[in-house]
């Protein structure tokens, strides 16, 4: 059983972490994360030019970048997270450049070395599947493939061709860490994306409090916090961890008791 | 001709790719609009009413079809090849930007899009952009990096003055790919009213395409009036590439004359080995912005800072149709650098009365090089793709003078 299927076969709904790669003391904040409660991490990958980022994670990129994080520095972060936590998915999320630019097949051979499960790639829709898709899927990673709420019906077997680890239902049309989809919305979402596919799906975009991931934790299988935790280490710079860890188990027991108090 | 099984004029294929170049690098939010927008284009192509109308608002707005100039005085100082001028700063709003900007708008105006965005460096884009949406009343935001709006006030206030908003980019280096970073975030929030004019040929297909195909009027103007001024075709095309519209709109109707040498200018800044904004010359094939083409990045595929005297090749990136054109060697690009360009500028101003753009100037600078070591018999068209009102201050700073 790969990590991702462990993780989702669990009744709870789980907590999908993100922080980026290099801001703040990475490793620290990590081990905060699975401490707090987080079942599965994405970590993001600096890029000078974050399309799809709102303010917070721009400003991590660069805060990463001015740090002088490179990709092998990545790598070395996710390797050693592997051997501290044998157990909880790694996803890497990014832009297609620093991803393709050795050539995705020696980015997806340093992803499996490295332990990495998963791949989030930002600007790489189903069209071009081809620049990252096959070498990933040769190496055994996962290629986690977002939808959106204008992804329409005759678009979505496309979208999930190819597509492993889980879903991502990216809630809004717009960029990270700003506003929140109406639940209602979400739930007609979900609904829809989980009757065209067996993948666990996972909502993310604008999720900022425990209050606001339980309620979207009663219908998905995953919900993703990002920025909140970028806002955390931003304000608390390397000293963030006991921040984080505090932040992730509020979240995690709001996530992990939703379906009970549903059912 | 187009479709000639041996045409260079019949890309990009039907995922938009110009050989491995271009494409549709974009976040999922947008690829259905940019599959609808790739649709209406279709449509459009194949409507007279849409080429009626943007041939009459070219005409009649725009003041085309823009002279080709026989500029003796400058052919005579380099004692070589005759130069024409493809005189695109006799625009309305002061260069080629202008075509693209009503050819996008009648998009918009087709698919009911009610609300228009747009990048900008310098600026002319922006003004453009913002004239064309004072015509059609839409309303209009421009993203502008803040260094940018710092350095072209003028530009500035025309925007606001034709009823545009104009936002600052504090992101990033505050420049040009700042500015189309923020266009795309606003745009992935705003998708179901809004129309993002790109300025050139880059960003994800079909706007490589269509850019072109609205620019290429350049050239079907330049080839039906040197045919009638000299009863042949030229010898050389010379261009300035930032992201290649102007440069690209006057190459492609003459990609299948194997006679014609042509010629894109690249801005080579402080020199290749230092600042600069050649991507062809010292970049490499990466995605950004929706396309894959040849960037300035390192080793990890970080994008660097572009830098050029002239803000609208000051862009760490190319149009992917040029990537292509390079690697397959149809056309050589060369570099020219800040120092070149700003004495070609002034002495194209003193030799001919005419102010070129500092875009314009790159390629006036190649003409300089080239025209010398070619027969008289030979002739060069050069693009004049802007004006260079908008560049005095700059120049007078590098010149030393105080305005």
């Amino acid at each position: 059983m790969t990590r991702f299927a462990a993780i989702f076969a669990k009744p709870q709904t789980a907590l999908i972490a993100f922080i980026t790669a290099g801001d703040g003391d990475t490793a620290a904040n990590l081990d905060a994360l699975v401490a707090g409660g987080a079942d599965v991490i994405e970590l993001g990958m600096p890029f000078t030019d974050p399309m799809a980022d709102g303010p917070a994670i721009q400003a991590a990129n660069l805060r990463s970048l001015a740090k002088g994080t490179t990709t092998a520095d990545i790598f070395a972060i996710a390797a050693a997270f592997r051997s501290r936590h044998p157990d909880t998915p790694l996803v890497l999320m990014g832009y297609a450049n620093p991803m393709t630019v050795r050539g995705p097949e020696w980015f997806a051979a340093e992803c499996a070395k490295a332990g990495v499960d998963g791949i989030i790639c930002v600007d790489i829709p189903s069209e071009e599947d081809a620049e990252l898709g096959p070498a990933l899927r040769a190496a055994g990673v996962d290629l986690i493939r977002l939808a959106t709420p204008t992804t329409d019906p005759a678009r979505l077997p496309a979208v999930l061709e190819g597509a492993g680890g889980f879903l991502y239902y990216v809630s809004v049309a717009g960029i990270t860490g700003l506003q929140q989809a109406a639940q209602a919305s979400i739930e007609e979402a979900v609904t829809r994306l989980k009757a065209a596919t067996d993948l666990p799906v996972a909502v993310g975009f604008g999720v900022r409090t425990p209050d606001q991931a339980a309620q979207i934790a009663r219908v998905a299988d995953g919900v993703v916090v990002g920025s909140a935790f970028i806002d955390i280490i931003a304000e608390h710079g390397d000293a963030a961890a006991p921040h984080v860890e505090a932040f992730t188990r509020s979240l995690a027991d709001a996530i992990h008791g939703a379906k009970e108090i549903a059912a | 001709m187009t479709d000639l099984p041996n045409s260079l004029r019949t890309g990009p294929d039907d995922r938009g790719h110009f050989g491995q170049f271009g494409g549709r690098y974009v976040a999922e939010t947008l690829m259905p609009l940019i599959l609808d927008l790739e649709r209406e284009y279709r449509t459009a192509q194949a409507d007279p009413a849409f080429k009626a109308e943007f041939d009459d608002l070219l005409k009649n707005y725009v003041g085309r079809p823009s002279p080709l100039w026989c500029a003796q005085r400058f052919t005579d100082h380099l004692g070589g090849a005759k130069i024409y001028l493809k005189r695109e700063d006799l625009n309305h709003t002061g260069a080629h930007k202008i075509n693209n900007c009503i050819g996008q708008i009648l998009l918009a105006k087709r698919m009911g899009k009610t609300k228009i965005i747009a990048e900008t460096g310098a600026g002319q884009h922006g003004v453009a952009t913002a004239t064309v949406a004072a015509l059609f009343g839409l309303p209009c935001t421009i993203f502008m990096g803040a260094v940018d709006v710092a350095r072209q006030q003028p530009n500035v206030f025309r925007m606001k003055l034709l009823g545009a908003e104009v936002v600052a980019v504090e992101s990033g280096a505050k420049t040009l790919k700042d500015a189309m970073n923020e266009a795309l975030r606003h745009w992935v929030a705003n998708v179901h009213d809004t129309f993002y004019i790109i300025g050139t040929v880059a960003g994800p297909h079909p706007y490589p395409e269509l850019v072109r195909d609205f620019q290429s009027v350049i050239g079907d103007e330049a080839k039906a009036q040197i045919l009638e001024a000299e009863g042949r075709l030229p010898d050389m095309l010379i261009a300035p590439v930032g992201g290649g519209s102007n440069a690209i709109g006057l190459f492609h109707p003459f990609l299948d004359d194997a006679s014609v040498e042509i010629v894109g200018v690249e801005a080579a800044g402080e020199g290749l080995d230092g600042k600069h904004a050649a991507s062809l010359a010292g970049g490499r094939p990466g995605i950004l912005h929706g396309n894959k083409t040849y960037l300035l990045q390192d080793e990890d595929g970080q994008i660097t800072e572009a830098h050029s005297i002239s803000a609208g090749l000051d862009y760490p990136g190319i149009g992917p149709e040029h990537s292509w054109l390079h690697d397959i060697g149809r056309v050589r690009y060369e570099p020219v650098t800040d120092a070149e360009a700003l004495a070609s500028f002034q002495k194209l101003t003193k030799l001919e009365g005419i102010i070129p753009a500092l875009e314009s100037a790159h390629a006036i600078a190649a003409a300089e090089r080239i025209a010398p070591t070619l027969g008289k018999d030979k002739i060069i068209i050069v693009n004049c793709s802007g004006r260079g009102d908008k560049d005095i201050f700059t120049v007078a700073d590098a010149l030393g003078v105080a305005l």
